[in-house]
């Protein structure tokens, strides 16, 4: 890895922290509202996936969203003003948290259904396959997803199929309030995925080498259209489910835990010893991170309201 | 074109795809066994035209089956997916419903889902609870999706090509007892004047009838009897439930005073319930009669031959309602 690698990665990772940071912040001030599932934690998993991606690859992700949108080159201005509901959102306000869109970028859709997500990044692999071929599709989703028939069903077809897609299971070990171990015995993504056929890895996802590691060759194998490849990151969140969740489920010392293994701390400990990063450097890139999130809150907070009969319109094409 | 006469249903079908796939290289074809042409022929002959990766067959996986049609539709191609019986349209209605239909608004119109799912519905030959119902209501209800039901072999066809070339989600619903049926004459049948827009198929001066899919050929018969007595229905065919031509039946209700929906799905909570809302507040002061609904009892469609035949509404059905407008026992 060079410093302009190291920088860049570390530059997302700061960027969906301080992002995700400001929106309990500002959730917590009544500044903005609804159901918010944070990403606090699990940082590395996107900065490394979206490192391997242009932005003609298509991205699907899950309900825990807004760090796959900034990591695939979302514009954290148009994220923060949509969790707004303001009219200078990416989706106008209508969209909200869970069903930000960012096409531009190649960010498709999160979703509010669980699993919801994969059979679309099939459909969009297999459009990739016949009309552009070398570009692929990538789906994000949780381990809570793994129990979900629409899953089974994708692995299926995406391997019968060879599409040129990238399944990442983010396995934080909790479906919604519920550990893993409390509904299934298959607790590895990677499991399903070796039944299908499909190449699979399980890796730390707190750590962002090893994640690299992981996807560099399932994006080759996608692009060069010799099919799917599922990655599985285990991970962790550090909020709860959704923003407000008082976590009642976990003990406090398997936070402590996890906060002892946190992606971006790592990281750069790893790039100071590595040589690929000084203590000024990382200072610049965090402060960076966070005017440009201060930058986005002012955006959101100035931004019109959208007009009140726009609720009704723009339902059909 | 419009399909000669002696054309079926289910070939004017088969002749829609084929022509749109003809125009179109992202017009493709999803579903069980559509390579081999389906259960009764409706993709006949498109895998050994345009080839198995145009024309797919696919696992038994409805839901994600929608989805992945949905997925290729948000990048450009115009998926048509055969769901074989609307029955099955349930396992897919994560797909269709939280984001086919939604993904155009939710993403504040910087997406859209040119997708067409074909579907078999409605009651014939004893297939039971599972294979016979009429779940148009269901889709009518979500604001996104456009839903059609067509009644005659010519309209099948121009209906089906509206469908492909409309940028929306569009459920296509095809009576199976309509299948092998034959339009009386050739109808030239424009594509542009048929997606959202209702069509009046025999003028009459003393009741509406608004009819949906087989129930119009219903409907058809039930004027011969009621002519031979003197009263005359309007029968009118929405074609399409949603959006629905309400000026089309409305002033057809306003000439004649009243009115009888007829559908075959169960009446409760059917589209028929909706049509008398939105009549009676645009013709209430037309209305000589209450509206009245003709459709199939509260229950799941029974699969022997006499009870079928007392779920299924059939033409004295009709002329019951239509004289019971008419103040006539």
């Amino acid at each position: 890895m060079d410093k302009q690698t190291a920088a860049s990665l570390l530059d997302t990772m700061y960027l969906i922290r301080a992002f995700e940071e400001k929106v309990s912040e500002l959730y917590a001030k009544l500044e903005i509202r609804g159901l918010l599932h944070l990403g606090i934690g699990q940082e590395a998993v996107a900065a490394a996936v979206c490192s391997f991606l242009d932005r003609d690859d298509l991205l699907y992700s899950s309900h825990r969203a807004h760090g796959h949108c900034l990591a695939k080159g979302g514009d954290p201005r148009r994220l923060l003003a949509e969790l707004a509901g303001k009219a200078n959102g990416y989706c106008g306000g209508k969209g909200g948290s869970m069903h930000i869109s960012a096409p531009e970028v190649g960010f498709m859709t999160a979703t509010g259904v669980v699993g919801g997500t994969i059979p679309l990044a099939l459909g969009s692999a297999l459009f990739c396959r016949e009309r552009r071929p070398g570009r692929i599709a990538v789906v994000f989703f949780g381990d809570g997803a793994m129990n979900m028939g629409a899953f089974q069903e994708s692995l299926n077809i995406a391997s019968l199929w060879k599409l040129p897609l990238l399944f990442v299971c983010e396995n934080n070990g909790y479906a919604e309030f519920t550990p893993i171990s409390a509904h299934t015995l298959v607790e590895r993504a990677s499991e399903h995925a070796a039944v299908y056929h499909i190449p699979t890895v399980t890796v730390d996802g707190n750590d962002l080498l090893a994640v690299l590691q992981a996807v560099e060759p399932a994006v080759a194998r996608a692009r060069s259209g010799d099919g799917p490849s599922l990655v599985e990151c285990l991970t962790y969140r550090m909020r709860g489910h959704y923003e407000g969740d008082p976590s009642k489920y976990r003990e406090l010392s398997e936070l402590q835990e996890w906060k002892s293994k946190d992606p971006v701390a790592r990281f750069v400990a790893w790039a100071i010893d590595a040589g690929l990063l000084d203590e000024t450097e990382r200072d610049a890139i965090e402060a960076a991170a966070r005017s440009k999130v201060e930058a986005a809150a002012d955006f959101a907070r100035e931004g019109p309201v959208p007009e009140r009969d726009a609720v009704s319109r723009g339902v059909y094409a | 074109m419009t399909p000669a006469a002696g054309t079926t249903f289910l070939q004017s079908i088969n002749q829609a795809l084929r022509e749109e796939m003809l125009a179109d290289p992202d017009v493709y074809v999803l579903g069980e066994d559509v390579a081999v042409g389906g259960p009764y022929g409706a993709t006949r002959g498109l895998a050994e035209e345009f080839g198995e990766h145009r024309v797919i067959n696919t696992p038994i996986s409805e839901g994600t089956v929608v989805g992945l049609a949905i997925g290729a539709a948000l990048q450009g191609l115009r998926p048509v997916v055969e769901i074989m019986f609307v029955d099955f349209i349930t396992l897919a209605l994560d797909q269709l419903v939280n984001h086919g239909a939604k993904l155009r608004y939710m993403s504040g119109g910087q997406l859209k889902v040119p997708l067409t799912i074909r579907t078999m519905f409605g009651v014939s030959g004893g297939w039971g609870a599972h294979h016979s119902q009429s779940l148009e209501a269901w889709l009518a209800h979500v604001p996104g999706l456009k839903v059609v039901m067509p009644s005659t072999a010519c309209e099948a066809g121009a209906l089906l090509r509206a469908a492909i070339r409309d940028d929306n989600p569009v459920l296509f619903m095809e009576h199976r007892g309509l299948y092998w049926t034959k339009d009386d004459q050739a109808e030239p049948t424009t594509i542009e004047s048929t997606l959202g827009t209702a069509r009046v198929r025999r003028p009459g001066r003393d009741v509406t009838v608004v009819a949906t899919g087989r129930m119009v050929s219903t409907a058809l018969r039930a004027a011969e009897r009621l002519s031979a007595e003197g009263v005359e229905i309007e029968v009118v065919d929405p074609r399409t439930l949603s959006p629905l031509d309400l000026d089309t039946l409305a002033a057809s209700v306003r000439k004649t005073g009243r009115a009888v929906i007829a559908h075959e799905a169960v009446v409760q909570g059917g589209i028929g319930g909706e049509l008398v809302a939105q009549l009676q507040l645009a013709v209430f002061d037309y209305l000589e009669a209450p509206i009245l609904r003709v459709g199939a009892p509260f229950a799941p469609v029974p699969a022997g031959e006499q009870l079928e035949a007392a779920f299924v509404p059939d033409e004295h059905s009709i002329i019951a309602a239509v004289r019971s407008c008419l103040g006539r026992a």
